[in-house]
């Protein structure tokens, strides 16, 4: 029996960059002269591969080119890539918010789609009614959100103020009232965006529960969309990898998230130009000798160099602070230094054996405390820390955290 | 079974001019039902009148228009009573102005939540004409208390008509009429701007520019072909002919509103269709 849900076939998404003004009509005119006399879509020749950080001589970019991929019945699959890859476009195109420019989607059942908890929530009606309005607006008929509305107010907690309007919930509650409504939807596929990412731990946990009963227990499908890779190792049992709009890999979640991060490394140098006065410049990391490497070992120390360019005078009122983030985007620690009047090369050491084998990446923020901040470098110089030596490497595969801590046993 | 006939769901580019999809719209109707719903009972939350002010607003612009229109300028109310002249041209037109004002702004009203979700389009200007009906219910209530009064305290002559048959359908017209014309400009103004700044002062012309405040018979004949044009005379006046009989009204009028109507509202839907798609690249 043939159990696919999702079939993409040749999927396309164009967009048109810069403003949308005078040159607006006479494109709608071109394209329309050219649909009369039978012609294709001139424009649709055009467009470049969607990278953001070069410049491109077409006004038209591909979002999405040429995606073809299937997902069977009760699959979890997971999209990654990098902002701007292409993962919120392929949602939208797949919820029907916009449609594809060429190529297409068949799928098999009712598709919902959680790009947003709370969509159409009105701040002025109650949480009841809010519920019915949303579950509606979801796909739902009221009569099935009436069945459904003990176990979501119960799954919320909002008994006690079901009555009330939704503009005096806190921000929170609002929050678990819509992944409530929306986890009891009922639909064959569903596509979850990161909605996991608010509420707080407790939540959270419950709603990373909500989604594996769902898919497990219930059979359906569900494409999930998230940079958190630990949440998608969790979750999903297959994946693809997006790339400037382009599926550049799929199969089983291990393989894609490696790929994913491997081509992370390739950006591991970090160099920038920009207007602003204070910025940095350059950023990457070194072993010991001095040589560029993205690549350490648990007993070699990792250099962190930065090149900051200055147009002004600071006096010493200004600090750089490095974040170093691990690849489940958690922040471990930080390291901080003032910044000095004329000197442009700072080098931050991470002692040996701090780190655990695993991928991480920095985050550099230079700014004035309490007045401003100057420049703020999320996600550059990706590196890898390899086990190779003795400590822990019986323990391969099993999580010990990602960092050393000084200790004693006696 | 045939491999290519079972899926539920197909999304791709093209698809055919008139594609209403009336069945999804009927698979969406509670969503109508809370739209409407919705309108209705936001409108007067945290108002100490309440739904008062659906009686407020015609009431006190036909007092307005009575001074300026009738004692000022004299203008000819075709031998009714202003208060009742004004008031029936007020309450039918302010529905189709609100519908209109409504429906042309619904993709920039709602791009938060069609950019995230999708349901059929077509539910959001519907919901606005129905709970638009509503509001007309009410004013059309107040419509008739008063009339009542004139026909019991200053003895105006009133019988029932036939004619008031057709006031179903002449409402039935003004909505289409407006949802038509507001579909198209909605769709438009997701490209082109410039047709909101005309709308907001175009709305205000074209009442004065519709027999509203004057009867069709106060114009010059020879000027009559002018008025016509407009799809909204034949509605408006055959309102009062209903209501009020008279001489100034031919069925002729009413059958070009209706195709004109019909043609719009077949226009506004097509546009509508195809701008739905891909709004949310351009709004």
């Amino acid at each position: 029996m043939d159990d696919t849900a999702i079939k993409i076939e040749q999927l396309s998404k164009q967009y048109r960059l810069g403003e949308l003004g005078t040159g607006t009509i006479s494109h709608d005119i071109n394209r329309w002269w050219h649909k009369m006399i039978g012609k294709e879509d001139p424009y649709l020749k055009i467009g470049e591969t969607n990278d953001r950080s070069t410049q491109g001589n077409s006004s038209y970019v591909w979002a999405l080119k040429d995606i073809n991929f299937e997902v069977k019945q009760g699959e979890v699959l997971g999209i990654i890539g990098k902002n701007g890859a292409g993962k919120s476009t392929l949602l939208k195109v797949l919820s029907k918010v916009t449609g594809p420019t060429k190529g297409s989607i068949k799928a098999q059942g009712r598709i919902a789609s959680l790009l947003e908890v709370g969509t159409g929530f009105h701040p002025e009606m109650t949480g009841r009614e809010n519920i019915f309005m949303n579950g509606t607006i979801m796909g739902m008929n009221r009569h099935e959100v009436k069945s459904k509305l003990d176990e979501i107010v119960e799954f919320a907690g909002v008994e006690r103020y079901l009555d009330t309007p939704v503009k005096r919930y806190s921000s929170g509650m609002t929050v678990r009232l819509g992944f409530a409504i929306a986890a009891h939807l009922e639909p064959e596929i569903l596509i979850v965006d990161e909605v996991l990412a608010v509420g707080d731990a407790e939540f959270q946990k419950k709603a990373i529960g909500k989604m594996q009963d769902v898919s497990k227990g219930e059979g359906r499908t569900v494409l999930f969309v998230s940079h958190n890779l630990s949440s998608i190792k969790m979750l999903c049992n297959k994946a693809i990898l997006l790339e400037n709009g382009q599926l550049t890999q799929s199969g089983t979640v291990d393989n894609v998230i490696q790929k994913y991060l491997s081509s992370n490394l390739e950006s591991n140098h970090y160099r920038a130009k920009k207007e602003t006065p204070l910025y940095v410049s350059e950023a990457y990391t070194k072993k010991v000798d001095g040589s560029a490497s993205d690549q350490f070992s648990c007993t070699d120390q990792v250099s962190c160099y930065f090149k900051i360019s200055s147009q002004m005078a600071f006096k010493g009122q200004c600090k750089l602070l490095i974040r170093i983030v691990s690849q489940s985007h958690t922040v471990l620690f930080s390291c901080e230094t003032e910044l000095i009047d004329g000197k442009t090369s700072y080098e931050l050491t991470i002692p040996n054996n701090t780190l655990t084998k695993g991928e991480y990446h920095l985050d550099c923020i230079i700014y004035h405390p309490a007045v401003t901040q100057y420049d703020h470098i999320k996600d550059c110089c990706y590196f890898q820390i390899i086990n190779n030596n003795e400590s822990f490497s019986h323990l391969e595969g099993f999580d010990i955290g990602n960092v050393y801590n000084q200790h004693t046993w006696s | 079974m045939n491999k290519k006939e079972k899926w539920d769901t197909i999304i791709s580019p093209h698809h055919s001019l008139l594609s209403l999809n009336i069945k999804e719209i009927w698979q969406y109707r509670d969503l109508l039902r809370m739209f409407v719903k919705r309108d209705f009972v936001t409108y007067y939350k945290q108002t100490i009148l309440g739904p008062l002010w659906f009686f407020i607003q015609p009431i006190f612009t036909t007092i307005i228009y009575v001074v300026v229109f009738s004692r000022i300028a004299k203008i000819s109310t075709d031998g009714l009573p202003p208060v009742l002249f004004y008031l029936c041209g007020i309450t039918i037109w302010n529905y189709f102005a609100d519908c209109l004002n409504k429906t042309s702004t619904v993709f920039k009203d709602n791009q938060s939540i069609f950019g995230k979700v999708y349901f059929p389009r077509l539910i959001t200007p519907m919901s606005i004409v129905i709970s638009n009906l509503i509001k007309l219910s009410i004013q059309l209530l107040l419509f008739i208390l008063i009339l009542a009064y004139y026909v019991s305290v200053e003895n105006l002559t009133f019988e029932i008509r036939v004619e008031l048959l057709i006031v179903p359908l002449l409402i039935l017209l003004i909505a289409l009429l407006g949802l038509g014309l507001g579909m198209a400009i909605t769709s438009l103004t997701t490209r082109y701007r410039d047709l909101f700044f005309l709308l907001q002062f175009g709305v205000q012309l074209l009442m004065y520019a519709s027999p509203v405040i004057y009867p069709l018979s106060s114009i010059p004949e020879k000027h009559h072909w002018l008025l016509k044009i407009n799809p909204l005379t034949g509605i408006l006046e055959g309102f009062r002919f209903a209501f009020f009989g008279g001489v100034g009204f031919s069925y002729d009028t009413l059958i070009y509103s209706a195709i004109v109507t019909i043609i719009v509202f077949i226009i506004g839907t097509f546009i509508f269709n195809k701008t739905e798609k891909n709004f949310m690249d351009t709004v």
